[in-house]
């Protein structure tokens, strides 16, 4: 017998069973007890195919491998940096991930990220949650300027950056701001002038606020008065079609 | 003599009024209240973080560590602020029922901090401390098995009942008190502790009246952390 025990995108909470039977496998947030699976924790019941997941609602943020963080560099060392980026430990940059320029042999790294550097990064390596190997020179890693950072819920960050990134550009579009977003919840905003970097701000506490509610990029749209890029490229094509 | 009306009221299996809220703290990585009665628990869990001194640190998985305190202005006579003998023993037992349901192994090296205070008290603080930690911990996203779900039964002068006040614990003809913790999908007992006298057969009753108690409780908790986040999903 086989049985889904609760609704697509229900709350779960810890210890409670998800399914019975064999034909399911348990995911990320579920484990397997017997016939049942069973969640371990608080979020939101899914189920992709036969793999059933609960994505999680709150909590820290676990640093995974291929994540893009920001961080601060904390230390620089002989052969790399330490970069704090909100976790138990420090991650690793060695010399050879640092920059994609040639580094010489005897070259001052702190020329390179001095400690108090703001930088944005990408996992590469997670040994232990005490060993995590970073790199600076994957394609949009670098050095951040002048601008300010705000922390939000890790776990709100996919529906900041939106899917394939149109809630984020969505916000670039109509701030005129630079707009970084770390996995960690860390978020780099710079503009050209306060205001826009408050409205852009204001807009991704409103998506932190409301990231499970559903028609979001609509609302958000229509809060910042912008369209989504993807329907203003299909009117220009339209019109282009007409003319 | 015996006790044949309950001071306030209740049924000998009735466990007081109940309350459980969950977020109550934000700097924290998850945070509840919940209170028994007059019985008033906050829990804040911090962390994962780095664990010191660090000859604790466990490459195999996380550790957990508690400190349970009353506030000082939480009973009759002012509890002089700070740990004692009492609040350490407590804060251990908190760490021992709370530790069989959780997997810490994805947090090795590091360190995960209940911090559970009691800010009113009327008997039963230590359960109603677990209840709030494991809300706490449910709320700071840590992957665990189960919920825990704690009450005290207790025999007062011969009648067994749940859920003592602090005037039933002072009852004339002697109380026994008898906390107890489980995780009540499995059943799975984590905190089993005695002040005072019983026997075989009344220890037995009284976990059968714990295990009932403890499913209440749960929908209680269940119904909170559930409450946090109805709202946002409308």
């Amino acid at each position: 017998m086989v049985n889904i025990l609760v609704k697509e995108r229900e709350i779960v909470v810890p210890g409670q069973e998800l399914a019975d039977g064999m034909d399911y496998l348990p995911s990320e947030g579920a484990f397997r007890e017997g016939d049942k699976i069973i969640s371990s924790k608080l979020g939101l019941f899914n189920l992709d195919g036969r793999l059933i997941k609960v994505i999680p609602l709150g909590g820290k943020y676990i640093p995974k491998k291929n994540d893009t963080v920001i961080g601060r560099v904390t230390d620089v060392g002989f052969s790399g940096w330490r970069v704090d980026f909100g976790w138990a430990f420090n991650m690793n940059v060695s010399l050879k991930e640092g920059s994609r320029d040639f580094i010489p042999n005897d070259a001052d790294l702190s020329q390179y990220y001095a400690p108090g550097d703001l930088v944005v990064a990408k996992i590469i390596k997670v040994m232990s949650s005490k060993i995590i190997d970073a790199s600076l020179k994957m394609p949009g890693c670098r050095k951040l300027g002048t601008g300010r950072l705000i922390e939000v819920e890790s776990s709100r960050v996919p529906r900041i950056i939106g899917k394939q990134g149109s809630m984020i550009s969505m916000i670039k579009d109509a701030t005129g701001c630079n707009v970084v977003v770390g996995q960690n919840g860390l978020v780099w905003i710079a503009g050209t002038d306060p205001e826009n970097e408050r409205k852009s701000e204001e807009t991704i506490r409103k998506i932190e606020n409301e990231a499970h509610s559903e028609g979001l990029t609509d609302k958000i749209s229509a809060y910042l008065n912008v369209k989504p890029r993807e329907i203003i490229n299909e009117r220009e094509s339209n019109e282009n079609d007409i003319q | 003599m015996t006790y044949s009306k309950r001071f306030d009221g209740r049924k000998f299996d009735e466990v007081r009024e109940l309350e459980a809220k969950v977020g109550i703290i934000k700097r924290a990585a998850g945070s509840a209240m919940f209170r028994m009665g007059k019985t008033v628990a906050i829990a804040a869990v911090y962390g994962p973080r780095e664990l010191f001194p660090s000859f604790l640190q466990d490459p195999k998985k996380g550790k957990l560590k508690c400190i349970y305190d009353l506030l000082s202005f939480s009973v009759t006579e002012r509890k002089r602020p700070g740990p004692s003998r009492r609040s350490t023993e407590i804060s251990m037992v908190t760490v021992d029922a709370l530790e069989p349901v959780l997997d810490l192994s994805k947090f090795a090296y590091t360190g995960i901090d209940i911090y559970v205070y009691i800010t009113q008290a009327d008997a039963g603080t230590r359960t109603a401390g677990i209840n709030a930690a494991s809300l706490a911990l449910a709320d700071a996203g840590i992957p665990m098995k189960d919920l825990i779900s704690s009450v005290a039964v207790g025999k007062i002068s011969d009648k067994i009942c749940v859920d003592l006040t602090k005037e039933e614990e002072d009852h004339p003809e002697g109380a026994t008190d008898l906390p107890v913790a489980m995780g009540t999908r499995t059943g799975q007992v984590t905190l089993l502790q005695m002040d005072g006298n019983m026997s075989q057969e009344e220890i037995k009753e009284a976990l059968k009246m714990a295990k009932k108690a403890c499913e209440g409780i749960k929908e209680v908790q269940v119904k909170a952390l559930k409450d946090k986040y109805k709202e946002a999903l409308k």
